[in-house]
């Protein structure tokens, strides 16, 4: 479509990277500190429609196969049975725990299952968002 | 601690996103979409059972006790409508099923009419009033989906006025909302109904409360049903009962919630004006009744008449007119499903929607005729059917508390159900046989079944009224008095 994009393209090649790891930093941080699964999700699919905007549609689609519509599916079901494995530990739909463990490298660190939560929401946000941006990309 | 109370909307939600996955099988869709439903409704029936004998039901999720966290309460009111909306979904899915719109269930229309059915269970049960807005969108999303789906010309047209009239009455509510939330500095419904009973409903209040009064008529078509009529009769069959058993049921619902449980303290203002509104709904539903010609129009207009009827309950505002607007609404679930799968057929088998265009169809169809009979008497409050007792116990409410207006145009509005539906039974069944038997098209027994199982439980519900009586006693005890409800919702042991 577009003729001459070499710049667009070369700095595209980088920001995502650059994105990605912000998106996960924000995704991570969530749990004490301003982020969190919604932001993450967004920053992430911020750096697909990164890749859209400078590469064209099939070219993106060949390199990432995925249907973001299942994505969406995929990150729905993962938050909502996170929700429900509360009931098999005989606690409250939703209920949350967390532990410390050493872990090699890392030192003494936080482990909670709300992460599988908001990496739920994370997946859901990038499916939906991608999903509508190329339904709108298509009309136009 | 009570996981089971979430089931009723968890399991709908799993099914419905899990089935994305099942695009192509539509084998696999149908027959997950009628396993979840059979088991949202037997869960139903189990909860509602179990809140009769040991008193209301509550979970507070993720473990935050009221009124910080989310919580679902379950009491009879709710879970009565809970299990009756089930039923009827799970009637309607398996309409679906056996009419089989292949383009429609390949655009995931099982998926949305689960994600709808949560949303609606969602509201039933919660116990605030902003994840009632939640569950209101979750519902309404899932609507639009539907409303929309097939992208029929009609579809389209009547698609955006309802998207739009939506958005505008959900708007109202997040205002009705800050409005409480910046007044009483809560949401969770008991503690809503304390903090109002504390400060004894000053105007402000009030004030508030008749804007929650507009947001929910508009969803229940209380007045505000321009928006009904022609919505309802652009969607395919299933969708269309499926819409107009819930949907307004919901707002309904939620009046009844807000003008027992919060706002009760000046009936003088609040419940007469619902009552007038009341009065109007009846009028005019009546008047749309009779006046078309197309059967969807009429089975649509009738929707309209039963929701002033109902609120014609709510505003005599005692144990008798309540008690009859909880089996009016459970009955009025199971009657309009089967009214708009009735017409939604005879359009399929007709192709043609005008009342004087056919004629004869008893003996092509017998049982359908039989069927459409049944559900006319029943609409009608005829004895032996499901209506009667409702339609009896209103009218006793309304007259004991002096309300003869009312009770004039609830049964004239009577009149005006049974004179416009025998108009379609006479003119489209009975009379000359315009098609001859041989070149009739067939109606399958498998969709001719969801039709005897509806109409044989509108009988059932009506003989068996002593069955059904703890389950709506209980529901109307909590309603008239919100300290019950209050004790289950909030105590923390």
């Amino acid at each position: 479509m577009r003729e001459n994009d070499v710049i667009l393209q070369t700095v595209s090649k980088v920001a995502v990277f650059i994105i990605l790891t912000f998106g996960m930093y924000l995704f991570l941080s969530g749990h004490h500190n301003p982020g969190g699964g919604f932001i993450g999700g967004l920053t992430l699919s911020s750096a697909v429609i990164l890749l859209y905007i400078a590469f064209d549609v099939e070219s993106v689609n060949k390199g990432i196969p995925v249907d973001f519509k299942l994505v969406a599916a995929a990150g729905v079901l993962i938050s909502v049975l996170s929700g429900t494995g509360a009931l098999l530990f005989g606690a409250d739909f939703l209920s949350q725990s967390f532990a410390y463990f050493d872990l090699p490298l890392l030192g003494k660190t936080e482990l909670t299952t709300v992460v599988l939560f908001e990496a739920g929401v994370a997946l859901a946000v990038v499916g939906v968002v991608v999903t509508i941006l190329i339904n709108i990309s298509e009309d136009v | 601690m009570n996981n089971i109370l979430v089931f009723p909307m968890v399991i709908p939600v799993i099914t419905g996103v899990a089935l994305l996955f099942f695009r192509s099988y539509p084998a696999v869709q149908r027959w997950s979409t009628i396993a979840a439903m059979l088991s949202v409704f037997a869960i139903s029936l189990w909860i509602l059972e179990d809140v009769r004998s040991n008193g209301i039901m509550r979970l507070d999720f993720g473990g935050w006790t009221p009124p910080f966290g989310i919580t679902f309460v379950a009491d009879s009111f709710a879970m009565l409508l809970v299990a009756a909306a089930s039923f009827v979904s799970l009637i309607c899915m398996l309409y679906a099923v056996f009419a089989g719109d292949k383009r429609r269930e390949y655009y995931f229309q099982y998926t949305f009419m689960l994600l709808l059915i949560a949303g609606v269970n969602g509201a039933f049960l919660t116990g605030d009033l902003f994840n009632l807005f939640v569950c209101f969108e979750v519902m309404l999303l899932a609507s639009y989906v539907l409303m929309t789906l097939g992208g029929e010309k009609k579809q389209l047209t009547e698609g955006i006025k309802y998207v739009l009239i939506n958005i505008l009455s959900s708007w109202l509510f997040l205002l009705g909302l800050a409005y409480v939330y910046g007044t009483l500095g809560t949401l969770n419904f008991a503690q809503l109904s304390l903090r109002i009973a504390e400060a004894g409903q000053p105007p402000i209040l009030t004030a508030i409360s008749i804007l929650f009064l507009a947001v929910f008529s508009l969803k229940a078509g209380l007045v505000l049903y321009f928006w009904l009529p022609g919505s309802y009769s652009a969607l395919p069959t299933a969708v269309s009962a499926l819409f107009a058993a819930l949907l307004t049921k919901v707002g309904v619902y939620a009046l009844f919630r807000t003008f027992t449980l919060l706002f009760y303290h000046e009936p003088s203002i609040t419940h007469t004006i619902i009552g007038w509104m009341a009065i109007t709904t009846l009028a005019g539903g009546s008047l749309g009744a009779i006046a078309y010609v197309d059967i969807r129009k009429i089975a649509a207009y009738n929707v309209v008449i039963a929701i002033g009827f109902i609120l014609v309950g709510l505003a005599s505002n005692n144990a008798a007119g309540i008690q009859g607007s909880i089996y009016y609404l459970v009955h009025d679930i199971v009657i309009k499903g089967l009214l708009f799968l009735i017409i939604g057929t005879i359009i399929y088998l007709t192709s043609n929607a005008r009342l004087d265009r056919t004629s004869g169809l008893i003996t092509n169809y017998p049982i359908l005729g039989w069927i459409f009979l049944i559900t006319t008497l029943s609409l009608g409050g005829v004895p032996p059917f499901s209506g009667f007792a409702g339609k009896l116990m209103i009218g006793q409410g309304a007259i004991s508390s002096g309300e003869y207006v009312m009770v004039g145009a609830a049964f004239l509005s009577s009149l005006f159900v049974l004179y416009s539906l025998i108009r379609i039974f006479l003119n489209m069944f009975w009379g000359e046989v315009l098609i001859p038997r041989k070149h009739q098209i067939p109606l399958p027994f498998p969709l001719l079944a969801p039709l005897v199982v509806l109409a044989i439980v509108t009988i059932g519900l009506g003989l068996g009224m002593d069955f059904m009586a703890p389950y709506v006693t209980d529901a109307a005890t909590v309603l008239m008095n919100p300290e019950v409800y209050i004790e289950g919702a909030l105590d923390n042991e």
